[in-house]
């Protein structure tokens, strides 16, 4: 996807602590409301950012107070794009096991990344598995 | 029956029915006080049937998710029964994006959970 067009981008270091990134999420969404994202698009990128959020912040930082999260926001009228970098050791996405096979369906964790890329057009990872950079591209374009 | 923060608790006959007090279950401090006040109807209250009424949820993230599956298998251990109802669509996408509309037991509304039980 090309990177031109955002008509708005922000970024952040936020701690490693719980509901951080809270009131900048608020302004992603907002963001999203004023270009006119359907509600089922913006329900979306909302699960999807929270989810990046809370893998960074504890299976990342590990809720380590020294370290935190940088975010990078962009929008554009048609697209969003959402890079989450953590100070963590990574991880290997290919290692998470699929939440719907019935051996781990009762299994409480684990859903974040699956959630991430059912309501995101794209999502990769660095090579050291600490970074995650999403694209979404609505799904009805403005009149 | 303790008190709750994160719930609104009622008894209608021997199901005990449960609404949510937050309309986005997010914030991660309040997510496990929700996890524990959801364990304690089982656990410290003794409550075999119980309805979760979803009307007021508007969005839940995969910590809560967690939670009611943690409190399925509390229900399940103690021989009691766990039903949803009144979910919205865009949370029950969620459910059925993770299957886990094939985990719990999930009713249209109120009604149809409670004739269920």
């Amino acid at each position: 996807m090309s990177n031109d067009g955002w008509t708005w981008l922000t970024e952040k270091q936020i701690p490693s602590c719980l509901g951080a990134g809270s009131e900048i999420v608020q302004e992603l969404l907002e963001r999203l409301e004023l270009h006119d994202w359907v509600p089922h698009d913006i329900f979306g990128v909302h699960l999807a950012v929270e989810e990046a959020l809370a893998n960074a912040i504890h299976h990342g930082n590990r809720l380590d107070a020294s370290k935190f999260v940088r975010v990078v926001f962009k929008v554009s009228t048609q697209r969003v794009r959402i890079e989450v970098h953590d100070e963590g050791q990574g991880f290997c996405p290919a290692n998470v096991p699929d939440p719907t096979d019935n051996e781990h369906l009762d299994v409480p964790s684990g859903r974040g990344v699956m959630l991430m890329r059912s309501y995101m057009s794209l999502v990769e990872y660095n090579e050291a598995g600490n970074c995650v950079i999403m694209e979404k591209e609505r799904v009805i374009l403005p009149e | 029956m303790k008190e709750k923060q994160r719930l609104s608790v009622s008894e209608v006959g021997d199901v005990t029915v449960v609404r949510f007090v937050d309309q986005k279950i997010l914030d991660e401090a309040k997510i496990q006080q929700l996890g524990q006040e959801l364990f304690e109807l089982v656990e410290t209250d003794g409550c075999g049937k119980i309805l979760l009424n979803f009307t007021s949820v508007e969005f839940l993230s995969s910590a809560a998710l967690g939670k009611l599956i943690t409190l399925d298998k509390k229900v399940k251990s103690q021989g009691g029964a766990l039903k949803l109802s009144n979910i919205r669509p865009e949370i029950y996408e969620v459910f059925a994006i993770t299957k886990l509309n094939k985990l719990f037991d999930i009713k249209e509304d109120e009604v149809d959970a409670l004739a269920a039980f």
